[in-house]
């Protein structure tokens, strides 16, 4: 099978380029910088620029689009130029190289208000509703691939759940940054039960997705990947700071009061144009405070797909990772 | 006049309310042609060659419309007819320019049915002062009548009995003028009387066609027409349908909403008398509009329906057919066997501890016997007659037990619910049982009356007369005892196997308590169960100091000992007090001991305190039986210091049907070797073993699926884990007002479906693992709670689950988070003190946990530390898992 991955800089991209590799799909990769994913085709180039991405795309029978901007901060045009257009332009690049099947990789959070959700399927992604400018450009680009769902372009979003593991500097080292220097904090009890997803399940369910999404199979619709073992959140924390063998996090703070400090913060950040992350945003405190777990009936029936790396053995792996 | 108004249709998006069910019916009459609003679920159907299977015409009552009626429409099988339309100058029907009695009202709805080309078979449904109509219609057209359902009305208002003070107050002109016409008072109110609250938008619903003054004219005209005064215009024609009530021999059925402050107990006994053979549901929870409070009506209208009058089914719930249960049961005891031959016996029946332990107050079985004939004889002379119902309000004593006998001795039924209810539960119970008469002590009597328990009050003892005045006592004992025994039935006819007698109240830890019914042919096997699965035998003497098996010692033979605590606190049992009592009969200490599995805690708890008379009463003790819920095997074996000759023997069974099986201390210990050998293959068997079914008892499974759902088909295979159902002489004859629980555990004739989940091994023995209501339902499949628990209380209780140190027996749920079907499973231990930020159990219990419950299909998603799990009502050894995984949600919802 001929494959063009969009993003594959980040750990997830990396992560599923080299499964399908592996398998010994031909894998061609699309990003801005080089990936240095070995064995891969590597095109570099913007995702919003339509004419080379249906470059990359020619004769490839399946477009796995994963390249995002995915942050708290900055302006939203920002966002919107490479979620939103990038979106767009991987679906004209699909319809002008006539690939047939589009995976679309988007986030739990575009369906998320705010509200604990338990259990619940994929809901419809929103972007009235969705909290921060990444979940309110995701939202806009589901539905756009979704809405060009059709006999000649089957579309099928898969929203991956908090990904982690090894070599995540984006999740795991800031957190393990944060208790290294004792400023990790706990929202709320830390009860919140919180799906996450081991990156290499991850990668295996996009494979999957891949080899599912056909307009004889499974299109048109999203669906919520995680590893369906669901841990309070301050369980999570604790047990990648055991992994890092840094301290773990013992104060708590009351979700309202991290929701407004997060505002406060984030506000004060946008307003002197400061580039880095602040310290905490509202949509990460409300991550961190509220239930978000799903149920993985349909994903796992749809996919023909089961997590390999069981939670417990992805810390194992991660502390072998951050020891060694 | 501007009252005058066409009818119409109703506004699309009303909640639950299909447009496609309304039409407008033009129906010739005297007084001109009228247009009737009918919801119709057959409406454009009516050129079709196929007719209904069955058509319910539903009658509405004042002030609604038949909106009432929609979820019934929604739920009716499509060859069905379900018709509801509103009365003239109500709902969306034309307002006439004038107001309609009773007889117009019936006629109406005569011409109406006959205009739709209604034919047979017709069920007639009605809510409030639609239930007259609705009996008017069924008069006339007794060919076509197939059933009747009633919810919340009144055909007749008894005698003696002011109205429903609603409607008298109605009744004023100016008062019905300014609540129900002026104003819309009346409208409102009537849905504001759900709880919980209505949504708005059916609330908005209900008043919408009365919106106006002129608009009310009806609501007001229909209040003023119902008939209480003996010369109203309506009265004749009232008292003519309901007087003919009876002779409507066709299935009835009765809703009925508790709450109703219109319609009470009166009116529904009032109703039961004019239907014999109705069966009966009442929604404890429900107020006059039932057809809201209780959404599940409607399905329960469709049951019904299909089962008592389209395939004429007998009576759910009725007797066991006598055939295939097995022969090996005893012969059936009589409840006056023991004392009908020991009637010359001087010697001590039943003793009474009190606080004075050297001044016990004892019977005689010679003076219990003539006590109980001249006590029934009063009890007759005072209006007891055959099949009457006398709740009793008394603790254990040697009243309660003289009370008991001369209640079957009179030929009547006893009502028991016990305290552990509490007062409003009790209150519930008492009050939805029919009750004709009260007999109760002094604390009795005075909680009667906030409990508005009904019936005539006879008091156990003398009280000043103020007093009496106060609390209403008809008689007192000592009054009704002077009367003759001479004049007493025949005691084998007030004995017959088939006469009620016993109402006995479950525990209610999942919704009100149930009234179960018991007839003298159960009593009698499970006396006979009792009496011979532990070769009780009259040389054995027991101490009662648990409520069901305090009052059997006389019907049994076997002297017995109430201790001096309350029986209904069983916790309070301390083991001087039960010393006390095993030493009661003088020389001959007692041979047997009932207590329940609360109460051996404490006694375990305070042997230190115990006396050598009393150690060495105790010492004598042959059996301990502890009935109600699991006793730790622990908790036996440190009893053996206090009762070294005692087998003990915990049975397990339930109200409905107790004992069933039995287990001793043996039997635990094996068990829990087997119970170590299974740990860590397969979670999904673990459970508490109870032991095999006692003689004549039959246990069968009806295995989950994946979802948790029960198979229809009872297996006996080994290791198939589903609901426990039971076959026996003595389980319970039906329930009390409950016809859907019965319709619901008649799938199998004469099987008790005990909402226990468990399974039977490869050695016959039975094994329980949790409540149906407490199954999980895992991604993985079902996962029971009871095995999951006791492993973590085990490890618990052997200190290896670090972060957790002062275990407590009883502290350890498991129950399931999230929606059914994907649900989590979470673990929660009882940390007394624990704070809110401590509710997240440290990662290292949860490690131990996880490790633990490893063989379960999904793993553990959370440890949680909860400051005090809440317990059942009535058992404070059962932990009440509901509540324990709502707070768990809300606890792992974050925030």
């Amino acid at each position: 099978m001929r494959v063009l991955l969009t993003g594959a800089s980040g750990m997830l991209g990396r992560a599923t380029a080299a499964a399908l590799i592996a398998r010994g799909d031909a894998v061609t990769v699309l990003q801005r910088r080089p990936a240095g994913v070995p064995g891969a085709d590597e095109v570099l180039g913007d995702v919003a620029d339509a004419s080379r991405v249906a470059d990359a795309a020619a004769g490839a029978d399946v477009v796995l689009h994963l390249a995002a901007k995915v942050d708290v901060v900055g302006p939203e045009p920002e966002y919107r130029r490479v979620n939103v257009d990038g979106t767009r332009a991987v679906l004209d690049a699909c319809r002008a190289a006539g690939v047939g099947r589009l995976v679309f990789v988007s986030s739990p959070s575009v369906a998320h208000a705010g509200d604990p959700l338990m259990g619940v399927g994929a809901g419809p992604a929103d972007p009235a509703a969705a909290r921060g400018a990444y979940s309110r450009t995701k939202a806009e680009a589901e539905r756009l691939a979704l809405a060009a769902d059709g006999p000649d372009l089957a579309v099928l979003a898969v929203r991956p759940h908090l990904v982690w593991g090894p070599g995540d500097t984006q999740l795991i080292g800031r957190i393990v940054q944060r208790a290294r220097a004792g400023r990790l904090v706990l929202v709320g009890t830390g009860a919140a039960l919180i799906d996450t997803t081991y990156v290499d399940n991850a990668a295996d369910a996009l494979v999957a997705a891949a080899d599912a999404v056909a307009p004889d199979r499974v299109h048109g619709e999203a669906l919520v990947v995680s590893n369906g073992e669901p841990r309070p959140v301050g369980e999570v924390l604790d047990r990648v700071c055991r992994a890092a063998g840094v301290p773990r996090p013992t104060r708590q703070v009351p979700l309202p009061v991290a929701a407004a400090a997060g505002t406060v913060a984030q506000t004060a950040w946008a307003l002197l144009r400061r580039r880095d992350t602040p310290p905490l945003t509202r949509f990460l405190a409300e991550q961190l405070g509220t239930a978000h777990w799903f149920d993985q009936r349909r994903t796992r029936e749809a996919l023909r797909w089961q997590p390999r790396v069981s939670l417990d053995e992805g810390f194992d792996r991660l502390a072998a990772a951050l020891r060694g | 006049m501007t009252r005058v108004r066409p009818a119409s249709l109703p506004p699309a998006g009303l909640p639950g309310l299909e447009r496609a069910w309304s039409r407008l019916v033009r129906v010739p009459g005297p007084d001109g042609d009228r247009t009737f609003h009918v919801l119709d679920s057959w409406h454009g159907r009516e050129t079709e060659d196929e007719r209904p299977t069955v058509t319910l015409l539903c009658v509405h009552g004042n002030p609604t419309w038949s909106y009432l009626w929609r979820r019934l429409l929604a739920a009716a099988p499509a060859d069905w007819r379900v018709i509801a339309p509103d009365h003239l100058g109500m709902g969306f029907s034309e307002r006439p320019d004038r107001a309609r009695v009773l007889a117009e009202r019936v006629d109406d709805l005569d011409r109406l049915t006959a205009a739709l080309g209604v034919t047979g078979p017709v069920v007639t449904v009605a809510h409030d002062w639609g239930g007259i109509i609705s009996m008017g219609w069924a008069h006339r057209h007794r060919d076509e009548l197939a059933g009747l359902v009633l919810t919340n009305t009144a055909v007749h208002q008894p005698e003696h009995v002011p109205g429903p003070i609603l409607i008298r107050l109605a009744h004023q002109k100016m008062v019905n003028r300014l609540t129900c016409r002026w104003t819309p008072t009346f409208v409102r109110a009537t849905t504001a009387l759900s709880r919980p609250a209505l949504p708005r938008a059916v609330r908005s619903a209900f008043a919408l066609p009365y919106r106006g003054v002129d608009a009310r004219a009806a609501v007001a005209e229909f209040v003023a027409d119902v008939p209480f005064a003996a010369d109203h215009p309506s009265r004749p024609t009232l008292d003519e349908i309901s007087g003919a009530m009876p002779r409507l021999d066709v299935p009835a059925l009765l809703l009925w909403g508790p709450r109703d402050p219109v319609f009470g107990e009166v009116h529904l006994r009032d109703l039961l008398g004019r239907l014999p053979g109705a069966d009966l549901h009442r929604y404890e929870l429900a107020s006059h509009l039932l057809a809201e409070d209780a959404p599940e009506y409607a399905a329960a209208v469709v049951d019904w329906v299909t089962d008592r009058v389209l395939t004429a089914a007998p009576t759910a719930g009725a007797p066991a057919p006598a055939g295939p249960v097995s022969t090996s049961a005893p012969d059936l005891a009589g409840v006056f066997d023991a004392l009908d031959r020991r009637r010359a016996d001087p010697s001590v029946a039943v003793v009474q501890l009190t606080d004075d332990p050297e001044q016990p107050r004892s019977i005689s079985w010679a003076e219990l016997a003539a006590r109980v004939d001249r006590l029934a004889a009063g009890l007759r002379r005072a209006g007891v007659r055959d099949g009457d119902r006398v709740a009793m309000l008394v603790p254990p004593s040697i009243e309660l037990t003289v009370a008991l006998y001369a209640v079957w001795r009179a030929g009547g039924a006893v009502v028991v619910a016990d305290k552990g209810l509490g007062l409003r539960g009790m209150g519930r119970a008492l009050r939805g049982s029919r009750i004709d008469h009260l007999v109760a002590d002094v604390a009795g009597l005075a909680a009667a009356g906030p409990m508005r328990v009904p019936g005539t009050r006879f008091a156990v003892r003398d009280l000043p007369t103020p007093v009496r005045r106060a609390v209403r006592v008809a008689h007192t004992f000592a009054e009704l005892e002077t009367a003759d025994p001479a004049t007493l039935p025949d005691r084998r006819e007030v004995t017959d196997p088939d006469r009620e007698a016993a109402v006995l109240f479950t525990s209610g830890a999942t919704g009100p308590a149930k009234g179960v019914r018991y007839r003298h042919r159960q009593l009698g096997a499970q006396l006979a169960l009792i009496r011979d699965g532990y070769r009780l035998t009259e040389d054995d003497r027991m101490v009662a100091a648990f409520a069901p098996f305090a009052l059997y010692g006389p019907a049994l033979g076997v002297p017995s000992a109430v201790p001096a605590t309350d029986v209904t606190k069983p916790a309070t049992l301390t083991a001087a007090a039960l010393g006390d009592a095993a030493a009661a009969f003088g020389d001959r200490p007692a041979t047997v001991v009932f207590a329940s599995p609360a109460a051996l805690r404490t006694v375990l708890a305070t042997q230190s305190a115990v006396d050598s008379r009393q150690r060495q009463a105790l010492a004598s003790v042959r059996l301990l039986l502890s009935a109600g819920a699991p006793v730790p095997a622990s908790t036996l074996h440190a009893l053996r210091d206090l009762l070294p000759a005692a087998e003990a023997h915990t049975p397990y069974g339930m109200t409905e049907s107790l004992p069933a099986t039995d287990i001793d201390l043996a039997g635990i210990d094996r068990a829990t070797e087997d119970r170590a050998a299974l740990a860590g293959t397969d979670g999904s068997l673990d459970g508490v073993c109870v032991g095999r079914p006692l003689p004549g008892v039959e246990v069968a499974v009806a295995p989950l699926d994946p979802a948790g759902t029960p198979a229809a088909d009872l297996v006996t295979d080994p290791d198939r884990v589903g609901e426990l159902w039971i076959r026996a002489r003595h389980i319970r004859d039906r329930y009390d007002g409950r016809w859907v629980v019965d319709h619901a555990a008649a799938a199998h004739p004469g099987w008790h479906r005990t909402g226990d989940v468990g399974r039977l091994d490869g050695d016959g023995r039975v094994w329980v693992q949790g409540r149906m209501v407490h199954v999980l339902t895992t991604p993985g499949g079902p996962v029971t709670p009871v095995g999951a628990e006791q492993r973590v209380q085990d490890a618990w209780a052997e200190g290896r689950l670090p972060g957790l140190d002062r275990w407590s027996p009883g502290s350890v749920a498991v129950v399931g988070v999230g929606p059914a079907g994907t649900q989590q499973v979470v673990v929660v231990v009882g940390t007394p003190g624990v704070r809110r930020s401590g509710v997240r159990a440290d990662t290292e219990t949860v490690d131990a946990v996880r490790a633990l419950l490893a063989d379960l299909p999904v793993p553990v998603a959370a440890v949680l530390r909860h400051p005090g799990l809440p317990v059942d009502v009535r058992h404070n050894s059962k932990i009440d898992r509901v509540a324990v995984a709502g707070w768990a949600a809300r606890a792992l919802a974050g925030g």
